[in-house]
């Protein structure tokens, strides 16, 4: 296998992702069909599934778009928005290396339940700045712990590390739920959940905005990551790893050590996540709450090439999916697990894109070889057939 | 209580029954993929689609075959995902898998809302094919021996897997092409052809056990009912390290796992559902802990054949 063979989720920063281009014009056009093609042809054949169904796509995505963008909608996304930076963080720094960390829900929610169990406590005994740093610094701390034995299997013995987080993710969720019926839940209401913070012990919104301050720490924290991703010899040594362990032990990069720190990382800016978003908007749990972001951005992750940079507007497009998807789902009485769909087609769409793309920077054919050769024979059979 | 009751033991054999089949279907068809060289991570999803088709076949039909056969229909249209994009083309198996279980997901809870969010109905019990004298057994008779036919059908593929994949020519290929694919390819096997077959074999499978799930272990189908038991397999199959009496033995493990929260429920011991949800898991991580260097996987495992390339 070589390198070029490998699939486009690889650490390709956006600097060398296009191919060299003439102009300006060619690039922009070769960035757009890698990069925003997928989530049109996405949305177009899941407005063919809507129709099918007999809902009218336009008004669903007009609903949308509504909802989302529109009046106060832009504050909802970038309210959503805030929590989604940093878990598109987490997982970057984890893919970059190759390592799938898959146990993202897991590592999510210990490190939400944890902040929002114990937020009561703390925002009554300490000065709330000292309360929210003691608190975000316990949510990463708790979505990194949860890597930890993935991580060492993986240094260790080369365990698989997508069965391990999976696994553990199921279990994270089990704890969590545990945490809630027990230590943490509110003894005032019979359903399982969390004492509510009051708004006034939660993140301060910008003056002016119902958006919470959350976005601009996610934001300086995305910013630092993307630095030294891009701008340390640390970056520079995770991206060796990434594009090959084997040589990465050749430059005396020490493996073991990355994919602990890779895992760690990764989990630690997962649980940010949830610390960010239990403090500016939830404010408590219930018991099997569960928004599984982390599926649902993967495809934004991919698109963005791995740069968490890059990752800011794609996640940014999805926040105003999921936030207007959310209500429009609900105006028209569909699931409102129909965004899964649309976001299991942008996946696959953004995989064809990418193998057309990675074919036609080789210069070879776009079908893949063995059917090729059918087709082929086929035609020179039916040439030889009628001379 | 007294632990040993003939209800007690009835239903306890009966839930480890209900929790390790599916598992074992949705095993074996991983197993024949992962042999031959390809991860399918969206059996989860198959399995998924297959339920649900199942569960909307027996629905009309009123039969548990027809459910059956169209799980399995439905598990290998669905893994014409996989073979198209994964196997033809050569895309990243783990990218496409996760696609295929998003979409598994989000498609049947659409379709379900759709179509049996105000009913929500239910299936019966199907007809067990009693065995003659053995079921007159009292206690483990009824319980294993009056099982749907399913049950004995689950039992048989498992031997047919097993000889499949060690004592024909066939199964020979599929284990070269997840060792080795060149020297396959040098002996003029047809990589992409094997692992297309096998990819087809896997999501039958998946299928099956989707609809294993649906239509025997709970006799209803739920939004995201898999609840892990995909990637549960995922975990079997790399333990199993394509032995079949392996795959048997850790399905049933499991499935005993779950049994024994089924039944510590029905005691006085007053313990969490929360915990009995995650003991299967922990059992699973504990194994993986313990014997974390057994969980082999196939050396061409999740890479794309290309001829010429090492």
């Amino acid at each position: 296998m070589t390198t070029t063979e490998t699939q486009g989720i690889e650490a390709r920063g956006p600097e060398n992702s296009a191919r060299p281009a003439s102009g300006m014009g060619r690039r922009l056009a070769i960035g757009f069909i890698r990069n925003v093609l997928p989530l049109i042809l996405a949305i177009a054949t899941s407005g063919i599934l809507l129709l099918a169904m007999g809902k009218s796509p336009s008004f669903f995505y007009g609903e949308v778009i509504r909802f989302g963008l529109m009046g106060s909608g832009w504050q909802r996304s970038l309210v959503m928005l805030a929590p989604l930076l940093l878990y598109g963080a987490g997982l970057i720094v984890a893919f970059r290396g190759k390592l799938w960390n898959l146990g993202y829900e897991g590592q999510y929610l210990l490190g939400g339940v944890l902040v929002v169990g114990l937020a009561p406590y703390l925002t009554q005994s300490l000065p709330l700045v000292l309360a929210f740093a003691i608190l975000m610094l316990l949510g990463a701390m708790a979505g990194g712990a949860w890597t930890f034995i993935p991580a060492v299997l993986k240094a260790r013995f080369g365990t698989n590390e997508i069965v391990t987080t999976l696994m553990l993710s199921f279990v994270g969720i089990g704890i969590t739920n545990m945490l809630i019926r027990g230590p943490f839940q509110n003894p005032d209401v019979t359903v399982p959940q969390t004492q509510v913070m009051p708004l006034d012990t939660m993140f301060p919104k910008i003056p002016g905005s119902k958006i919470h301050i959350g976005i601009i720490i996610a934001l300086i924290v995305v910013l630092i990551v993307h630095y030294v991703l891009t701008r340390t010899s640390f970056g520079l040594r995770l991206d060796v790893y990434g594009a090959s362990p084997k040589s990465a032990l050749h430059v005396g990069i020490n493996a073991p050590r990355m994919v602990i720190v890779l895992f760690l990382a990764s989990g630690a800016l997962i649980g940010f996540a949830a610390a960010v978003d239990m403090l500016g908007l939830w404010g408590n749990m219930r018991a099997n709450w569960n928004p599984a972001y982390g599926s649902e951005i993967l495809p934004f992750v991919f698109l963005a090439r791995l740069s968490v940079l890059a990752s800011i507007p794609f996640l940014a497009f999805y926040a105003v999916l999921a936030t207007g998807g959310a209500l429009a789902s609900q105006d028209v009485g569909l699931d409102s697990h129909f965004m899964l769909v649309v976001v299991a087609l942008i996946l696959m769409f953004m995989s064809v894109i990418e193998y057309i793309g990675m074919k036609r920077d080789l210069g070879q054919s776009y079908l893949p070889p063995g059917l090729r050769k059918a087709l082929a024979s086929l035609l020179t059979r039916r040439k030889a057939r009628n001379p | 209580m007294d632990l040993l009751t003939v209800a007690f033991v009835s239903a306890f054999i009966a839930g480890f029954l209900a929790a390790s089949m599916p598992l074992l279907v949705a095993s074996l068809g991983e197993t024949i993929g992962e042999q031959s060289g390809v991860l399918n991570l969206g059996i989860e999803g198959v399995m998924l689609f297959g339920g649900y088709a199942a569960f909307v076949v027996t629905l009309a039909t009123d039969s548990f075959a027809w459910g059956l056969l169209a799980g399995a229909g439905v598990g290998i249209l669905t893994s014409l995902f996989l073979l198209v994009l994964s196997v033809l083309l050569g895309l990243n198996q783990i990218v496409i898998g996760l696609a295929v279980t998003l979409l598994g997901g989000g498609m049947t809870s659409v379709l379900y809302f759709e179509n049996y969010s105000k009913s929500t109905p239910r299936l019966g019990k199907g007809s067990p094919l009693a065995i003659p004298g053995l079921s007159d057994i009292p206690v483990v008779g009824d319980s294993i021996f009056s099982q749907p036919s399913i049950f004995w059908v689950v039992l048989f593929l498992a031997a047919g897997v097993w000889w499949l994949l060690t004592k024909t020519n066939f199964g020979l290929q599929i284990r070269a092409a997840g060792q080795n694919p060149n020297s396959l390819d040098a002996s003029g096997g047809n990589v992409v052809a094997t692992r297309a077959v096998a990819v087809l074999l896997g999501g039958f499978f998946s299928g099956l056990g989707g609809a294993y799930l649906a239509l025997i272990s709970t006799g209803t189908f739920t939004p995201f009912m898999t609840q892990g038991v995909g990637y549960t397999a995922i975990v079997v199959t790399m333990l199993a390290r394509g032995r079949i009496s392996w795959v048997v033995g850790a399905s049933l493990v499991f499935g005993l796992s779950v049994a024994v929260g089924t039944v510590i429920q029905l005691t006085s011991i007053n313990l969490p559902t929360d915990i009995i949800k995650m003991f299967p898991f922990v059992v699973v991580i504990v194994v993986l802990v313990l014997f974390a260097r057994s969980a082999y996987v196939p050396p061409a495992l999740g890479l794309p054949y290309s001829r010429g390339t090492r």
